[in-house]
């Protein structure tokens, strides 16, 4: 029984392995098993998790290679194997965001204007550079109306979740 | 003080409890001091929050005076903030998630295209590698060298004077109904901007007369060109030049109105594949032709690997000009053969700027450059032939001492191997546009295995066929070592692409195109005291690319190539500090500005369809595969396993887990995969071709484009139409090179299928239809000409018989 139990994790083990090995492979460019720091966050992201920047900093000061701006699989996999097998950094449930963007509109109004998200999201929290505010809003501001409303948008993104 | 529900500041990890506090206390300390602690000087900001009426507060008020613990304005401020920095946090964390997973579909998608882009270049060389081959073996009398010797025969005509002669133009008359424009030589300005006007606004098509005749004009312009062409920026004089067009005729449109059209004081390069692919390549030809008339001196037109009428049977030039001009439409087709073999091959600015269309080699001399006869490669792919040999057999290429068609001899072109595209600082890594996959493409679809059973099967052929003749390849030519070298150069010149890794790695027996590495960039500069390269020949998704320590430029100008959204396209400016700017431009007519994000999804579902039905064409190689992991033949595979076999029969190196949700959608509860459910899915039914063999089907559909490339060839009269026995010689053909057995009852079955009304003759066009072979995704598919709007339109065109 306590076999099975361990065979069973590591096959699970095995299985995060690989999926960890096939996200990190894209990034490595010149197949030296190393990919630019900067990766790092699209790879963890790539893997189905939702750090916050400073979650991705931390990770990346443990796993670098003495600030050589690379990061090896070598580091990487054990840490990125602790991480999956925690759960560290869950998906956020369509509630939690629906809730998040209710703060903003105060007056519940369904929709949000682009002057007040823009503020919202370029001071708060971990702000929002210029292009990526200026990506959200283009893609997802109601043209007619110019508001943004986040049920749909929330709806839209999450249906593009994976599975 | 006792906190409540409301005011306790919720622990559930998923928060990030740590960093909201951390950046919580980042903004009370930003705040002018001494306010922290009162109650009464709260800062206006927050006095902002406070009182404005919502709901909570009231809540808050409520609450307050119901429970009685006191919160006091200052706590109600860091809940507010709290709260608005949590809810922050988790959207900024959300979105950017969905941010780096589009960023993944983009990448792939990319990889996708450009893969199946790369495996039909290659597969249109191994086709011309292969008729070549047959040229060089068979016999003069053979039926299967008839059919194709006419696209190796060197042009039928040699004496300049018999050009002019043969293309006369003087007798194709200009009806009264002609509304387009009307030329006069020499050109002149107003003409040429006259072109662009009648292209643009009016779409209207020129007539071959005047085809010809601009034609003819710009040949003979093109023969007094050197090869390389040398420039200056002197007088602060800008340069802009300008990569692959592609037969998009918008680009160009867009370059014009953003930058001016070429004068004396705007001098411009193209750096070739001007046609090809796109829809309107004769107008973007006739455009650059006139422009280049009126200001010889500062049009330069760089010669590309699609300036070759071998490339251009398959990839869509021929076909449009044989539809947009019926009549005339092969002359046309000849003299351009002739005009691109004059195109010279490069352009150097104020001696430090080599501007090229595909690039360099360790060996590459531009001192050979400049002396070869350069008209004499009229295709790229094939050596030329000395002038009065007899037509059977002398190759000076082909070494009888070298594998006949050894696999590792056949020129593969992948995507370049080049440094992604350079990161932001290390502190904005949530957003980037990345590299796509492309550097980890292997091999091309047809696996090694299947090509080496080939060659055995056609050294049977030839075997068979030389026993009653005799097979005569002379190693004998005179300076074959140096015409060898300057081939190889040419070729090199028109296909290369740059890698990350140092070194150069050639091709061998076509000795075509390379890799070429950083290092080899560098000695090249130095030994010829330049420095800076810019070529073109590679998709990029910002519409250039820089690599090799900024020495190598790789600009494209055809933006949504592979399909709207997909890239933009980029032109640069070089003045006389030959310090290059560059600006980047999308052409937007087709849809509604879409961010790249959202034209991911678009692109995306192309990709996938075009994958699904290579998976389709690859159906029993795949179904070999999945066997091998099904030891119990229970008709199903894991995923992991169905991810394996899938990679190990394409080679496209493609994320298939990630993709594997696109492309199956059946399966069974406990995460396997029923691979014959799945083929079902994926079927490509023609109409009424039960009685068709499936693995015929099959094969037909995986090379269709090779398949349609040979009757182009075969139609030698261009009609459109073969007749019943070139149809069978053609399977004869492309069983020898697929390995395939077709009998002759197949080929029956085959005709009696698109109902051809048994005169004789095969509509090439209605065959490929009827087999669902035409790719719908095709440029030329898909929008239709600009020049041919509606069938009233084409109906007026036709009643023109000189048009």
């Amino acid at each position: 029984m306590a076999e099975d139990k361990e065979s069973a994790e590591n096959e699970n083990i095995l299985a995060i392995h690989r999926k960890i090995t096939a996200a990190f492979e894209p990034f490595d460019y010149e197949s030296k098993n190393t990919v630019d720091v900067r990766e790092i966050g699209t790879i963890m992201y790539s893997l189905d998790c939702f750090p916050t920047q400073a979650d991705i900093r931390e990770f990346i000061a443990e796993v670098e290679e003495n600030s050589s701006g690379t990061v090896h699989l070598d580091r990487f996999m054990p840490a990125m194997t602790k991480v999956l097998l925690e759960n560290k950094f869950p998906p956020i449930p369509r509630s939690k965001i629906f809730q998040a963007f209710k703060v903003l509109d105060k007056e519940q109004k369904g929709f949000v204007e682009p002057e007040e998200l823009t503020k919202f999201m370029m001071e708060e929290g971990e702000p929002f550079t210029q292009e990526e505010m200026d990506e959200m809003l283009t893609a997802h501001t109601n043209r007619k109306e110019n508001v943004i409303y986040y049920d749909k948008l929330i709806n839209k993104l999450t249906a593009d979740a994976p599975k | 003080m006792v906190h409540c529900e409301l005011c306790r500041v919720p622990d559930d990890g998923g928060d990030c409890m740590a960093l909201v506090q951390r950046l919580f206390d980042q903004k009370l300390s930003s705040l002018p001091s001494g306010s922290q602690q009162s109650d009464l000087h709260l800062p206006t900001q927050l006095c902002r929050i406070e009182t404005k009426t919502d709901l909570r507060g009231g809540i808050e008020a409520n609450h307050r005076t119901v429970m009685g613990c006191g919160v006091s304005k200052s706590n109600q401020f860091h809940k507010h903030s709290r709260k608005a920095i949590r809810a922050a946090v988790l959207i900024q964390r959300w979105y950017r998630q969905y941010v780096a997973r589009t960023e993944m579909r983009r990448r792939y998608t990319w990889h996708i295209f450009q893969s199946i882009e790369y495996s039909g270049e290659q597969a249109q060389i191994k086709l011309y590698n292969f008729l070549g081959y047959l040229m060089d073996n068979f016999t003069p009398s053979s039926t299967e060298r008839n059919l194709i010797s006419h696209i190796f025969r060197e042009n039928d005509v040699c004496w300049d004077s018999e050009w002019e002669r043969y293309f006369c133009y003087k007798n194709i008359d200009v009806p009264e109904v002609y509304s387009g424009p009307h030329l006069t030589f020499p050109l002149t300005v107003e003409q040429a901007v006259g072109l662009l006007e009648a292209f643009r606004n009016k779409k209207q098509q020129l007539h071959s007369r005047y085809v010809l005749e601009l034609l003819l004009e710009t040949w003979k312009l093109l023969r007094m060109l050197p090869n390389i062409n040398r420039i200056s920026t002197c007088h602060s004089k800008e340069v802009t030049i300008c990569g692959d067009l592609h037969g998009q005729l918008e680009d160009l449109l867009l370059i014009f109105y953003k930058n001016g059209t070429p004068s004396l004081e705007k001098p411009y390069v193209f750096n070739g594949d001007f046609v090809d692919r796109g829809k309107d390549s004769i107008e973007i030809l006739l455009i650059l032709f006139s422009f280049m008339l009126v200001y010889p001196r500062d049009v330069y037109l760089n010669r590309g690997n699609h300036e070759d009428h071998i490339i251009n049977l398959r990839y869509g030039f021929t076909k449009e000009v044989l539809t947009k001009y019926k009549i005339h439409g092969k002359r046309i087709l000849k003299l351009l053969k002739k005009i691109f073999s004059w195109l010279p091959l490069a352009t150097i600015i104020d001696q430090k700027v080599l501007v090229l269309h595909g690039g360099i080699s360790d060996s590459m001399d531009l001192s050979v450059l400049t002396k070869v006869n350069r008209h004499n490669y009229v295709s790229a792919l094939r050596p030329p032939k000395r002038r009065n040999h007899s037509s059977a057999s002398m190759s000076i290429d082909i070494d009888m001492d070298d594998d006949l068609w050894s696999t590792s001899k056949i020129y593969q072109r992948r995507p370049s191997l080049t440094y992604p595209k350079p990161l932001g600082p290390r502190e904005c890594f949530h957003n980037r546009s990345l590299q796509d996959f492309s550097t980890r493409i292997k091999a091309n679809m047809e696996n090694e295995l299947e090509n080496s059973k080939k060659s055995e099967v056609i050294l049977a052929a030839v075997l068979h066929t030389s026993q009653q003749d005799t097979l005569s390849v002379s190693t004998d030519s005179v300076s074959s070592d140096n015409a060898k070298d300057e081939w190889r150069q040419i070729l090199d010149l028109l296909w290369s692409d740059p890698m990350n890794q140092d070194g150069c790695i050639p091709n061998e027996v076509r000795g075509g195109g390379c890799y070429w590495g950083p290092d080899v960039t560098e000695d090249f500069l130095n030994r010829h005291n330049m420095q800076l390269i810019i070529r073109s020949h590679e998709c990029k998704q910002e519409g250039y690319e820089f690599c090799h320590n900024r020495k190598v430029l790789t600009l494209f100008s055809a933006s949504n190539y592979y399909d709207v959204g997909s890239n933009r396209g980029a032109y640069v400016k070089l003045g006389p500090d030959l310090v290059p700017y560059v600006i980047q431009y999308q052409a937007s007519s087709m849809t509604r500005e879409l961010t790249a994000r959202q034209s991911v999804g678009r692109t995306e579902r192309s990709a996938l369809k075009v994958l699904r039905e290579q998976l389709f064409a690859h159906k029993s190689d795949l179904l070999c595969a999945f066997k091998k992991f099904d030891t119990k033949n229970a008709g199903l595979v894991s995923l992991v396993d169905w991810a394996s076999a899938v990679e190990s029969v394409m080679h496209l190196n493609l994320p298939w887990r990630m993709l594997r949700s696109q492309l199956v959608t059946c399966k069974t509860s406990d995460g396997m995969i029923n691979y014959y459910d799945w083929f079902n899915e994926l079927a490509i039914k023609g109409p009424n071709t039960d009685h068709i063999d499936q693995s015929l089907l099959e094969t037909l559909y995986r090379h269709r484009s090779t398949l349609e490339t040979i009757f182009r060839i075969v139609d030698t009269d261009n009609s459109g139409f073969i007749s019943m026995e070139d149809f069978r010689q053609t399977w004869k053909l492309l069983s020898v090179y697929l390995k395939m057995e077709i009998t002759d009852e197949d080929i029956c079955n085959l005709a009696e299928t698109i109902d051809s009304n048994h005169d004789g003759s095969i509509d090439i066009d209605e065959f490929m239809e009827a087999f669902r072979l035409t790719d719908k995704k095709s440029r030329l598919e898909r929008g239709r000409s600009m020049f041919m709007a509606t069938t009233s339109d084409l109906s007026k065109l036709e009643a023109d018989p000189n048009v």
